[in-house]
């Protein structure tokens, strides 16, 4: 492959001084144009103005379309209730690509450019982690729907806020005795190999440790991997349980492959609806996973249980009683984690009110004000169920779900409690300077 | 598990691998060596393929072979469509100018990518294997359709060297690749072989997606990896030779299989991609490339 056509020959295409004035002239011409910044600070009666980082492109992008469809529904809601402290709200939306770089300049984007009193919504851990600190700077609160323990493990900062999902340390606390006490004590972890998948791989072996079970295999995958069986292998025959948690498009060819693998002498399973979520549970392939368990945030399917705003959420986003888009059953939502979109814009209302926000300039008055949340009663508002608020983590911890796969739906089979999951704080964002 | 059937598992999979990755890379490497273009936008034809694949499979009701063996005639042949369609509007303007080319199928990659993203949706979706037997051995199941992959790819690589070698299409190509010009002189309407080239290319690609479907799902996204391992392959091969892109394509799939069973994913990417920096070093046209003139 010698060079002959000088592909890489540089001195071919120089770029004429002229060629990039002209360039740089008319960028500067592009930024300065009306309608590119020139934003005039919120006004008393103008609508508060919520940033939404968005997966709306790459490897979220299933899970973006569903907050996306939530968020409105949720603004729509809050909107005609009579907004946030008598203004409507307004989402700006900016998508992240699902890229940490990417969702920084987002940030910094709707601080200095949009400028929006907050921004909300992103869910992929390493999102959240390449954003926070853009947060922090522009001084901009930053309400995550993400899961991931980044938030309560205060290695992020002040202005980052987790209060519509529960994080993953707690989900697995609180689901390791029933696991324990239902699926088997030796335990195979299977992961995705980025940070979400660490607080799996980190706080499971301690959390049945303390049940008297054991993680006695742990198998990173990488999150861009496609085929899985030649992982398989490794998991040690002697496994009484697979506990799989994985993101990403390719998690049915897992499930697939696994069934593949192991045929009907399979060890019992135990899944994070993360590895299933916009993917209907009757795709072919998956007939493996009948009778086996899955967590879930908020159930899918409509339960027989559910509460009057249980079924007016679901109504309000669009879902029917298979948990798939109303008028397209292949449309499967992605139900234990959107609830999420929802119940954080109403702590933003409830924050945002409790401190009489304004604007922009009562950015430090609304971090302090969420800080000092302390519960959120079950109901229209919070349709999941009840949730308790640490407002020195910044994280708010919720009930949890156990269902069975059966018949071709997922049936809850158990809820865990709140104080199931409650551990020690490991830091305290008040501490920090605003 | 122990060490034979883990080995034979880890080959398995990394013929599978080989399988979909020669068929892949060969079009890849059929568009370089004829055209001298590097197409960007070959991944996206691939992941176009599998997208179709869904589209026509599912809108096809009854056995799902029946959806399969539609899929499989008519997807590579709409991939073809849009490559021909493609090629006439884009390439040909550029007058097949190798830099300004590589900037079009970027950007082709962008819109094709985008286009399946709007009109068919962010999630993965899968599609039916034709059948779903299960190989069962002592030690672990296999799934049957994947093995008929292989052998679905080795025979339509045997078919393209046939169509290549023995027929009077192939020989305009071998005429048009060796030297254009020339080949002008005599009469060879290079432009129409060109138009011809990149649109078998792109059914290339697109039948290797359509046969790996129902192994790994449908989704805008899919496209990345194949073009990157296809490069790989043509790389270590030779651009343009067919025999070269197949002796590639089962050395990486093998290594990667067998690499990443015993060592990690990871080490398998590194010592792929450290084959072809030696390769482009000790041997730029490739194990089995030509000189060029």
């Amino acid at each position: 492959m010698a060079d002959k056509n000088g592909f890489f020959d540089l001195s071919k295409t120089t770029l004429s001084r002229r060629t990039a004035l002209k360039g740089m002239a008319a960028g500067a011409g592009l930024a300065l144009a009306p309608g590119f910044v020139r934003y005039s600070q919120a006004q008393s009666s103008a609508p508060i103005k919520i940033g939404f980082q968005l997966h709306r492109t790459g490897i979220g992008a299933a899970y973006g379309r569903w907050y996306e469809r939530t968020s409105a529904a949720a603004v729509k809601a809050i909107n005609d209730a009579g907004g946030i402290g008598g203004r409507k709200v307004e989402l700006v939306i900016e998508d992240d690509g699902t890229d940490p770089a990417r969702g920084a300049e987002v940030v910094g984007k709707f601080a200095k450019q949009h400028k929006t009193d907050i921004v909300f919504g992103t869910l992929f851990s390493h999102v959240v982690i390449g954003s926070a600190p853009a947060a922090g700077e522009n001084k901009i609160p930053y309400f995550v729907v993400s899961e991931g323990h980044h938030v309560a493990s205060t290695k992020l900062n002040r202005y980052v806020f987790q209060p519509g999902i529960t994080d993953v340390k707690s989900q697995i606390k609180s689901m390791a005795p029933w696991i324990a006490a239902n699926a088997g004590k030796k335990v195979t972890q299977i992961f995705p190999d980025f940070a979400f998948g660490y607080d799996h791989r980190d706080y499971l072996p301690p959390a049945l440790k303390a049940q008297g079970a054991d993680v006695i295999a742990q198998i990173a995958i990488p999150p861009t991997e496609s085929s899985f069986t030649k992982y398989f292998p490794q998991i040690p025959a002697e496994t009484e349980v697979i506990y799989h948690v994985m993101v990403g498009p390719a998690v049915l060819t897992f499930v697939k492959e696994l069934g593949e693998f192991y045929g009907s002498q399979r060890p019992q399973l135990f899944g994070f609806m993360d590895s299933l979520e916009a993917v209907d549970i009757n795709s072919p392939g998956l007939e493996f996973l009948d009778g086996s368990h899955f967590w879930e945030g908020s159930p899918r399917y409509a339960q027989p249980d559910d509460s009057a705003a249980q079924k007016a959420y679901r109504a309000a986003v669009g879902i029917d009683d298979n948990g798939a888009a109303v008028g397209d059953p292949k449309d499967v939502s992605t139900a234990s984690h959107m609830f999420g979109c929802w119940e954080t814009l109403y702590v933003v209302k409830k924050a945002m009110e409790d401190a009489g926000y304004k604007g922009p300039e009562d950015r430090a008055k609304l971090v302090e004000a969420t800080e000092k949340l302390k519960e959120f009663a079950e109901g229209p508002e919070h349709p999941q169920g009840p949730k308790i608020f640490n407002g020195k983590i910044h994280q708010c911890f919720g009930i949890q779900n156990i269902s069975k796969v059966e018949g071709g739906k997922l049936k809850v089979v158990h809820k865990t409690k709140i104080e199931d999951g409650l551990y020690e704080p490991e830091g305290d964002y008040t501490t920090q300077a605003l | 598990m122990h060490f034979g059937p883990h080995l034979l598992l880890a080959a398995l999979e990394g013929l599978v691998t080989s399988a979909v990755l020669a068929l892949t890379a060969l079009g890849l490497s059929l568009v370089f060596g004829v055209m001298r273009i590097v197409n960007v936008a070959h991944g996206e034809f691939f992941m176009l393929g599998a997208v179709l694949a869904w589209a026509i499979s599912t809108a096809i009701s009854g056995h799902p072979a029946i959806g399969f063996v539609a899929a499989l005639v008519i997807a590579p042949l709409m991939v073809g469509l849009v490559a021909f369609f493609a090629e006439w509007l884009v390439l040909r303007r550029l007058n097949y100018n190798p830099e300004s080319t590589i900037v079009a199928t970027i950007g082709m990659l962008y819109i094709i990518q985008q286009l399946a993203l709007t009109f068919y949706g962010p999630e993965a979706r899968p599609v039916e294997p034709p059948f779903s037997y299960r190989i069962l051995l002592p030690w672990f199941g296999y799934s049957g359709y994947k093995l008929s992959v292989v052998a679905a790819s080795a025979i339509l690589l045997v078919l393209t060297w046939l169509v290549l070698t023995r027929t009077r299409i192939g020989l305009i190509m071998r005429a048009t690749q060796y030297d254009r010009e020339t080949a002008q002189a005599f009469g060879i309407p290079v432009e129409r072989v060109y138009a011809g080239v990149f649109a078998i290319g792109a059914m290339l690609a697109a039948i290797a997606a359509v046969l790996i479907v129902p192994i790994s799902q449908a989704h805008y996204l899919m496209g990345q990896d194949p073009l990157l391992l296809s490069f790989i392959v043509v790389i270590i091969g030779g651009l343009g030779s067919l025999r070269g892109t197949v002796v590639a394509a089962i050395l990486i799939g093998l290594s990667d299989g067998i690499i990443s069973m015993f060592f990690s994913p990871t080490l398998a990417k590194i010592i792929a991609t450290l084959v072809v920096a030696m390769v482009l070093v000790f041997r730029p046209q490739g194990l089995f490339g030509t000189t060029q003139r």
